[in-house]
């Protein structure tokens, strides 16, 4: 099976500083993929690269079996996104949230109709179809966020600092949302600052300064790095002096 | 002020926007020279109570001092002598580093050389970048400017709400370091964050849902406050572990935390040992077959979820 991202010798810079050093990863369909790092050591311009919102320098990514740079409009039909600033619009109710976007991703009115009545049974919010997105508790506003997220059922979900500022009960639902998607086959990258977290992920990445610092199971990081924790683990290849 | 008195006291507290309850009764002083912690989750209140602590709120009911001064009456005197780091970034991105601290040492009527012997241990990490652009800053340094400018007026008390939000573990560890250096300097400090792991650097924590106090206590103690017994718990496959745990007829809870589960059992007057043979057996015999469970002291998080009880429910 193809994977779900290809990503080989990823390359940017701007002007003559490298943000992104030739990174070469892979993940698997239906894999929950971590990708873990320092403020500054990349993730960010990554992730915009793997979207195809920013070209790369040199290298190649593929998301969902096309080419980020030659393919961006057929990458952006088959992948869902949402993070802790972007993602839905206060000021319209929930249903209007859903036709919006539905109608972004290109669904039919048949389908967002359905697949809106889908998603709020889903989440046991049918009776709040008319409230103000802005109105809703930070944790609903997000598992909300995140079903929007795969309202066009993308093959990958981009998401970015997911559970930031949510209440920790909140979080692990939002977890098993996660699994829930990865379940059905949908392809889960993520980003935390959240060390607990990313022992949920299949797999994880973290990123020292541009580069691949460690890549694994949680598992075999902590054995690679003879640390008990990833919480150990991050402090020992973000700050190898300390 | 004498130095004994309470830098900051709340007293029924409360604050209302339309249906919504920022702020209930909320009650709690930090001590001279104390490092006091507010955790809690977005929504929990946090922000509405530095926002009445800095004067740019009115409360609805109860009172606040700082440093002895009224929110309400006092609020041109307070404004000198607090130290806040508002939640969000809170500096002019277009101007440099050093341009910005300039900037706030004039606004308090000081000068960056006046007030540089107190912000030294912190400025001296960024100050090789002086002439950099605030907002071309990495998170952790952003962050070192904030509490720069927000010391350089030599404030009697730090208000910092979330000053470790979005910044990576690391480089919270080392602002939690500097946050003790300042403490131990003589300054009072209030800081809230959503890290519950943050709570263990403070010297007091209250904890805060929806804005109520759900508990006030050194860290240490916090866990006392679990109302059940506690069990880590090792199994195969997470998941149907958990499913599983959530089945047994005594579950209090039962949550994934990092590569364990932690359940809690309603039998608080059982042998813990007992309880953890017998849900090993049952785990094992419902084909967990190298499950183990070992009774544990609840944490902070434990604590707190157990006591904010359900997750806000959406009214119709």
């Amino acid at each position: 099976m193809t994977p779900a991202i290809e990503v080989q010798s990823l390359t940017r810079r701007f002007g003559d500083f490298t943000a992104v050093d030739a990174i070469t990863f892979e993940v698997r369909t239906g894999e929950v993929f971590g990708f873990l790092g320092a403020n500054g050591a990349g993730k960010t311009t990554a992730i915009k690269m793997l979207i195809g919102l920013l070209a790369p320098t040199s290298g190649q990514a593929r998301v969902a079996g096309f080419d980020v740079l030659r393919q961006p409009e057929e990458v952006r039909r088959r992948i869902g996104y949402m993070s802790q600033r972007f993602s839905l619009y206060d000021d319209l109710t929930v249903r209007e949230n859903i036709t919006l976007y539905g109608g972004i991703y290109g669904l039919t009115d048949a389908e967002i109709r359905e697949r809106g009545k889908d998603l709020l049974d889903r989440l046991q919010l049918g009776h709040a179809g008319d409230a103000r997105v802005g109105s809703l508790p930070v944790g609903w506003k997000q598992k909300l966020a995140f079903s929007v997220a795969l309202l066009h059922q993308p093959a990958v979900v981009f998401l970015d600092e997911p559970t930031g500022g949510v209440d920790p009960v909140t979080r692990r639902q939002f977890w098993e949302y996660i699994y829930a998607a990865a379940a059905r086959g949908t392809t889960v990258f993520v980003t935390t600052h959240y060390l607990d977290e990313a022992e949920y992920c299949d797999r994880i990445t973290i990123m020292v300064e541009g580069r691949i610092g460690a890549m694994g199971t949680p598992g075999e990081l902590k054995r690679q790095f003879g640390a008990a924790t990833l919480d150990e683990v991050f402090v020992r290849l973000v700050r190898p002096a300390a | 002020m004498s130095a004994a008195e309470a830098p900051l006291v709340v007293e029924a507290l409360g604050k209302r926007f339309e249906e919504t309850i920022a702020l209930e009764n909320l009650t709690f002083e930090v001590r001279p020279a104390e490092l006091f912690g507010l955790v809690g989750p977005d929504g929990a209140g946090k922000t509405t109570l530095f926002r009445i602590l800095t004067t740019l709120l009115l409360p609805d009911s109860g009172s606040a001092t700082v440093l002895g001064l009224d929110v309400v009456r006092d609020f041109w005197a307070i404004r000198a002598r607090v130290g806040y780091m508002p939640g969000r970034f809170s500096l002019y991105p277009d101007l440099s580093v050093e341009e910005n601290l300039r900037f706030f040492a004039a606004v308090f009527g000081t000068s960056v050389e006046e007030g540089y012997a107190t912000i030294a241990p912190i400025y001296r990490q960024i100050e090789p970048f002086r002439d950099r652009r605030a907002g071309a800053l990495s998170g952790g340094m952003k962050q070192k400017l904030a509490l720069s400018c927000a010391l350089i007026h030599r404030p009697d008390i730090l208000l910092l709400d979330e000053p470790t939000t979005g910044v990576d573990a690391v480089s919270r560890r080392e602002f939690w370091d500097l946050l003790a250096d300042l403490k131990a300097s003589g300054l009072s400090i209030l800081v809230a964050t959503p890290y519950m792991d943050e709570a263990d650097r403070c010297d007091r924590v209250a904890l805060m849902q929806r804005g109520r106090v759900l508990a006030i206590d050194v860290p240490a103690a916090i866990g006392g406050r679990f109302p059940h017994l506690l069990f880590a718990v090792r199994a195969g496959n997470r998941y149907a572990a958990l499913q599983a745990l959530r089945g047994f007829p005594h579950a209090a809870s039962a949550f994934p935390f990092g590569d364990r589960l932690h359940y809690g059992d309603v039998r608080t007057d059982l042998d813990p040992d007992a309880i953890a043979a017998e849900v090993r057996a049952a785990l094992r015999s419902q084909g967990f077959v190298d499950a183990e469970v070992t009774p544990i002291r609840p944490g902070i998080e434990d604590t707190f979820m157990a006591l904010m009880g359900a997750p806000e429910e959406i009214g119709a």
